[in-house]
């Protein structure tokens, strides 16, 4: 065994950004597969030290445990204008925002709207899981129609609760969005594919040259009161008609693709 | 340069006083009396000259989390509005006292409540010295009385807001943002470079070098026990202001027999009452607290041995009155005069108030 244990065997490291905290995450929650990316991406593009992150209200609420760089705690819903002032105020930084669907979609709808449309030169980190997790399993802007949360127990009905809001498509509209695209972390294709783009929309903010948002469809096994496995499975039968995955646009495909790299 | 006396508005000396205090940041919302300071900036543009930055955010309430935002990067930034437009901003004051984070805010008031009215007023005296948002925590409140002052307090604003890593405001008026005085603006100052925000706040997000360990700038604490020595903590540090940092004006206090005690535009007003009051041969003197928290009750409480009854004049319905009778402990009368919903009283009517009351004591 003894001599197996070298550097050229090595296949997978935990990521030198990510700390020894004890994840207060649920099994089966997407959370911690999308920190690690996060954690990769930017000590990959050597930008540890240049980082601030701007973390939600929300399960999320405690990402500044967990990541190895400095970040500021906003207040429900603005974090897209709290990262505004602190790369406006440091552009040469890169900053992002790690954002929930209720923190993104609901309360904090207006600042994400103008923080893109302005085009900051932000990345917005999106977790998407149809359900408030970190106050119990409620209703979110996100949850799908028919979908049993606390808030809505007999399903989310549309004359009583309206429709699932499709923020990213939304955004997609404004002139200011450079990049915008929907993932998954539920199989390790997924999460090759994620941190692509997770490092595309790091690149592109780093460049100036607008806001990306990377959403993330995710589980919430506990809200969803599900095993792990029947998240997953959850997911790609319910969320993914609602949130197909893929780019939504990306500026950057018909003029550079050819030619940038 | 730095001598020479201009004729402005209030609003705009706030704007300059800011460029050349070397502020790196404003963010604001238009809203009537106080467009003029988000004006001035676009207009001066200063991003070409300090390096300042200058945003119009999409609603007061983000306007207040951009200057959040860049007080963690322990930033001098900025926001000013009025009254209802300070509503809005409760919630990212309250983050501020809670994550210890220095900022300036200018409530530059109108009349409400709600919708209210454009004109002067001072009804927000309460929401401003005695909470405004959730939790158990203090604003550093400034009140000028003049264009002078509402140049002179943007720099005693960040001092005392650096100072103590705490929200500070500068609660000014209709009156005295709209009217037009002479000046002298400080000199340009340069702002700080990142080297100097590294050294002189610690705490401050502009990236986490491999020398420390990460900065966390947040109000949250669930370990309650943890969370009661944070508010100790918080307690202890409003102390150490209201014990070091009180600001006030006596105008002929020694030998008087009434006083007025007033801010802001009510001051301006009841000085010129004191003056035709004095020409009648009735000794008033005008006391003027500068900061309103933290409040002079040492100073106020001393005079009522000295004066036989104290007038407050106020745009409000009476709300500093409150912190005038605790000073004095309603030892001796404490009478109030106010006009509301926007209406500014004259010194006349001032006078008659003051007649009023020495004919009942």
């Amino acid at each position: 065994m003894k001599d197996i244990i070298n550097p050229e065997n090595k296949v997978y490291e935990k990521p030198r950004l990510m700390n020894d905290s004890p994840m207060h995450y649920c099994p089966g929650c997407s959370h911690g597969v999308v920190h690690k990316l996060v954690a990769e991406v930017i000590d990959e593009m050597g930008l540890g030290e240049k980082t601030i992150g701007v973390a939600p209200v929300g399960c999320a609420v405690f990402a500044y445990n967990y990541l190895d760089i400095d970040w500021v705690e906003a207040a429900h819903g603005r974090a897209p204008a709290v990262a505004t002032a602190v790369k406006r105020l440091n552009p040469d930084k890169m900053v992002f925002t790690y954002q929930g669907d209720g923190d993104l979609a609901a309360i904090g709808t207006a600042e994400t709207i103008h923080a893109c449309n302005r085009g900051e030169n932000i990345v917005i980190i999106f977790i998407n899981n149809a359900i408030y997790g970190m106050t119990g399993g409620q209703m979110a802007p996100t949850t799908l129609l028919d979908m049993k949360t606390a808030t809505c127990p007999y399903g989310r009905n549309t004359s009583l609760n309206g429709y699932p809001l499709k923020i990213s498509d939304l955004l997609a509209q404004l002139e200011g969005t450079y990049l915008i695209s929907r993932e998954t972390v539920h199989t390790a294709p997924a999460i090759k594919r994620a941190k692509k783009m997770l490092r595309k929309a790091f690149e592109n903010a780093m460049a100036g040259k607008g806001s990306s948002v990377v959403e993330f469809v995710s589980t919430c096994a506990s809200g969803w009161k599900m095993t792990p496995d029947q998240a997953n499975k959850w997911m790609v039968e319910n969320m993914l008609p609602m949130y197909p995955l893929g780019v939504l646009k990306d500026k950057s495909s018909d003029s550079q693709h050819t030619t940038a790299k | 340069m730095a001598e020479e006396i201009k004729l402005m508005k209030g609003n705009e000396a706030i704007a300059h006083a800011a460029i050349r205090y070397g502020v790196d940041g404003y963010f604001g919302y238009p809203i009537t009396p106080q467009s003029e300071i988000m004006e001035t900036l676009m207009e001066e543009k200063p991003w070409e000259t300090t390096g300042m930055t200058v945003l119009q955010a999409e609603s007061e309430v983000a306007a207040i989390n951009m200057v959040y935002g860049g007080a963690a990067c322990g930033k001098r930034v900025m926001t000013s509005s009025s009254s209802p437009g300070i509503s809005l901003k409760q919630e990212g004051i309250s983050y501020m006292a809670g994550a210890e984070l220095p900022g300036l805010i200018v409530n530059v008031m109108r009349g409400g409540p709600g919708l209210g009215t454009i004109q002067p007023s001072q009804a927000d005296y309460f929401q401003t010295v005695k909470g405004g948002g959730h939790g158990d925590y203090r604003l550093i409140t400034l009140a000028p009385a003049s264009v002078q002052e509402m140049a002179d307090h943007v720099a005693l604003g960040f001092e005392l807001s650096f100072k103590y890593n705490n929200p500070a405001m500068i609660l000014s008026d209709g009156v005295i943002g709209q009217m037009m005085e002479k000046v002298i603006l400080p000199e340009q100052r340069p702002r700080k470079t990142e080297a100097e925000i590294r050294s002189e706040q610690p705490w401050a997000t502009l990236g986490k070098p491999a020398s420390r360990k990460p900065n966390i700038i947040t109000s949250l604490e669930l370990d309650s026990s943890i969370m009661e020595q944070n508010n100790i903590r918080f307690q202890a540090k409003y102390k150490t202001i209201e014990e070091n940092e009180v600001l006030y004006e006596e105008l002929l206090c020694d030998d008087a027999d009434y006083l007025i005690v007033a801010f802001g535009s009510a001051a301006r007003i009841s000085q010129k009452a004191v003056d035709m009051a004095r020409k009648e041969g009735i000794k008033v003197g005008l006391f003027r607290p500068i900061t309103l928290w933290p409040f002079p009750v040492k100073e106020i409480s001393a005079c009522k041995n000295k004066v036989k009854g104290i007038l407050v004049v106020e745009l409000n319905a009476g709300q500093m009155i409150e912190d005038v009778k605790l000073a004095v402990e309603c030892k001796i009368p404490v009478n109030h005069y106010g006009r509301l919903g926007g209406i500014v009283p004259t010194p006349q009517e001032v006078l008659r108030e003051m007649k009023k009351m020495k004919e009942t004591i």
